[in-house]
This record gives structure tokens, sequence and C-alpha cells, in this order.
């Protein structure tokens, strides 16, 4: 149950909840528990209520720490160096 | 940016592995625990542990809401749906927990009790809405994450004056589940490098609950979102606070995680609820504020005591090893009617009902690989 995806915010309505996509289809969510959502939006669902806002910026610097190579980077580098 | 596919890419999926391969040198091994039944789900649906070199160990800790529920929790709904026969709401994960005599909410439903699943505590309070004349209680179970959204119902309900909606309150809390994973009794604590800190409990409760247990007890926590790529860099950042030495709370989710959380949704939670003095868990036994009560201006609301239903202990299937589970002690395949016995269709333990269970994924997913345990390696 605490299998919470990301959606997209679609709709704003007037009851205060949000139409979102959740995987090609569309559902009502509550918004009572975050402030300042517009449409366009990813957040995360839970139990029919928006939990967070996923912020892009941070998304892809993770993704670009995923891609740092570590140790084999700088073992390569070395070899590099050393001309092997 | 969808937030799915960009975490689950096979190719960033072999950078970190081999990162974590060339990264995990300690002889004596790295024992993480991933607290969330969230992401025992995800380690074992994406096969996680067979991209871990042998001496990193992932260890299932105690955040599934619904294993952690003790039977006699389970029996004071069933209680309430057969012989107050209140319709009694509640999330599909536990209509299936095994309760006293061959009972659960399901076979209760087949008796004739009016057992209704709903997908959010906005159709229960609809269904209390649409029923004037009929008690309706909702099963509140879960971690900080279904806790707002609890006590969002809650609010509502005295707004409106919905007198005949009340809950069995069983939240609980994460850093309590943590404390006492790190200080069993008689210290008989399982060996832990680190943790793979949950993922949407911390977007409400932010990062800073977390704290302690690298200041205190040395343990570094690292913030894991949910998706295989989120995993594996969680647990490459744990090899190196242990290979540097250093307890820190990391943060790998910080898409979503800040250090003070999801504010509104904590000053919810404090308007309606105050913590409870103990609450027993399946596994961890009775552990001191742990869990969650309604205050007394909305005890209106509260089915215990609307109902009068005491809690009754009562002990696990003697065969089921579900306590040493939650607690990280055994693994799924240790359990003597693993997948014998106890299936998901079948289940004996509350470990094989919900698909964060430890038992339930190792089973869906064939994870069966024999690992020498902890204990073992270390004798
Ligand atoms: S296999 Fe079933 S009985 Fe055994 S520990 Fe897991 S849930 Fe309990």
């Amino acid at each position: 149950m605490c299998l919470a995806i990301p959606a997209r915010i679609e709709e704003l309505n007037d009851s205060g909840n949000a139409i979102v996509n959740l995987g090609g289809v569309r559902k009502e969510i509550s918004l009572a528990l975050l402030d300042e959502v517009s449409v366009g939006d990813y957040v995360i669902v839970h139990v029919g209520y928006a939990l967070q806002k996923l912020d892009e910026d941070e998304a892809k610097q993770t993704l670009a720490a995923f891609a740092e190579m570590g140790q084999l980077d700088e073992l390569r580098a070395e070899l590099m160096e050393s001309g092997t | 940016m969808k937030y799915v596919d960009e975490f689950r890419d096979g190719e960033l999926a072999k950078i970190i592995s081999a990162n974590i391969a060339q990264e995990a040198t300690a002889v004596s091994g790295y024992n993480l625990m991933e607290f969330c039944g969230g992401h025992t789900h995800a380690i074992s649906r994406y096969g996680i542990t067979d991209l871990l070199p042998a001496n990193v160990r992932m260890i299932h800790g105690p955040g599934c809401p619904v294993c952690v529920l003790p039977i006699g929790r389970v029996d004071q709904a069933i209680r309430l749906a057969l012989e107050y026969s209140v319709i009694l709401c509640t999330y599909a994960d536990t209509l299936r927990v095994p309760a006293s005599g061959g009972l659960s909410l399901l076979k209760a439903k087949a008796r004739g009790a009016d057992v209704r699943m709903v997908y959010s505590t906005q159709d229960a309070l609809k269904v209390a809405r649409d029923n004037p004349e009929r008690e309706v209680v909702f099963l509140a179970i879960g971690f900080e994450t279904t806790t707002p959204p609890t006590a969002v119902a809650i609010q509502q309900a005295a707004a409106e004056n919905l007198n005949n909606f009340s809950i069995l309150c069983y939240h609980v809390l994460t850093p309590a589940a943590m404390h006492a994973i790190l200080s069993v009794e008689g210290g008989k604590t399982v060996p832990l490098n680190g943790f793979v800190g949950p993922a949407h409990v911390s977007t409400v409760i932010g990062s800073k609950p977390y704290e302690p247990f690298a200041d205190d007890y040395n343990k570094p926590v690292v913030i894991a979102g949910f998706e295989p790529l989120d995993v594996m860099q969680a647990i490459l950042m744990l090899i190196r606070q242990v290979n540097d030495g250093r307890a820190e709370v990391e943060n790998e989710f910080t898409r979503a995680v800040t250090r003070e959380g999801n504010l509104k949704a904590q000053h919810i939670v404090d308007e309606v609820f105050e913590l409870r003095d103990s609450f027993e868990w399946r596994g961890l036994g009775s552990v001191p504020d742990s869990a969650l009560k309604l205050r007394s201006k909305y005890f209106s609301f509260d089915a215990e005591l609307k109902f009068n239903v005491d809690y009754v202990p009562v002990a696990d299937n003697k065969a089921c090893e579900c306590g040493a589970i939650l607690r990280g002690e055994k693994r799924p395949q240790d359990c003597r009617i693993f997948a014998i016995g106890c299936t998901p269709d079948n289940p004996v333990g509350s470990c094989m009902v919900s698909s964060e269970g430890a038992c339930a994924a190792h089973y869906t997913y064939g994870r069966f690989r024999q690992i020498p345990i902890v204990a073992e390696a270390l004798s």
C-alpha cells in the first residue's frame, strides 16, 4: 500500500481536488496536504492524496549522479595518464 | 521527465552496479537494512540482490504496515464488523491478514460482515455520508504516509458532524521502530552497518528525524526513492559512508524529500493525533511512543472508545517466523512453511499478505537465492 507513484496534475477543480494522470488513468485526488500545486506539476500520490511535489532540477541532478563512474573513472584516468 | 522510466534505466544500473562492485571492499561486509516495505518490494521485483556482490547483504526491515499489525488488532476490526454490525472500511492490503480463529476480514465478509475496501479516506467518508443510519468504521493503518490522509478525514468528519464515522487508529511511527530495531533487549540485535531510509514516509517527515540514528547510534542513513536505481545508488552511498567511517543522514531522494518534510501535513497530523504511550508491534513487541491516538477533542471518532472493544494480545502461529523476519534476524526462506504451507493465496503470517511483505516479495519474484545469513557468517 506504500507503492505510491508520481502523477501529473492535469486539472484543478473548485473543491480543492485535482485530476491526475496515473499511467493513463484519470483519477481525482485530494490536494489537502499540499499548497501551491499547478497544472503540469508532478506529485507523489498516496491513497488518494498528493503527498509531495517532485522537483525536476533535483531529479536531473540525481540522474547525473547515477552516471558518475566513481572509482572506475579515476582508474581509467590513471591508466590514461600512465600511457597504457 | 516522467520520474519513472528514467530511474529504471538498465545502462545506468550497470554503472552503479560496477561502482558498488569496485568499492565494496570491506572484508567484514556490509549489512544494510531497507526499513521500508516499498524498498523490499523493489529489491525483489528488480532482482537488485543479483546485482550486488556477496558481501553486501540487504536485510528487510519492519516497514510494512500490514506486516507489523498484530493478530489482536485485526481481531478488533473483525469483532466490530461481526458483533457490532458496523460497516468496516479498509485498505485492500488488510483484508487477507490472518486473524484469530482462522478468520480474516475477507473471511468475515463471507460470513456476512459488511467489510468494504476503500482506496482513500475520502471514500470512507462517502460511505458514512451515504449510510447515515449505520455506523461506519475506518481501519486506519500505516506509517507516516497514510496518517495525514486519516487526519484530514477526521477534521472533515468533525466539521460535518459526521457522527456515524469513527476510526480504529493503528497508525505507527517509523523512527520509533528503527529505534526498537537498534535496541532490542538483551543486545540480540542484528549487526547493521546502515539503513536505506524510506521514500514516501520521508516526503512527509523530512530527513531530520533520522539524525539521531547517525549521531547517537553511529548508523549511516540514506533516504532513497522507490525506483531500482534509487535503491542501488543509496546502497552505494551507504558503502561509501561505511568505507569512510562516516555516519550521516544523506538524501538520495532530493526530488521529493527535504530536511523539514511536508510541514502542512505535519501540522494537520499534530492537530488530530498525539502519541500513544505504547503500542504492540508484531515482531517488535510493545514499543513506547511508537503509535498515534486521537487527541481528546476527537475522542468521539475513536472506535475503540465508542464501541468499547479492547485490544487482546494473541500469539502468532507457532510455525510463523514473521517476528524474527521483521526484526531482520531471519529471512523468508528460513521459515519452515515458506512457499509450502504459506503462500500469498493462503497466507499464514502477515509477511505473506502485502506485496511489500518480505515473504510475499520473495515468493512472488522467485528470489529464493541462498545467501548465508549474517549470524552464520559471523560465527
Ligand atoms: S512464510 Fe508465512 S508463516 Fe513463514 S514467516 Fe513468512 S508469512 Fe510467516
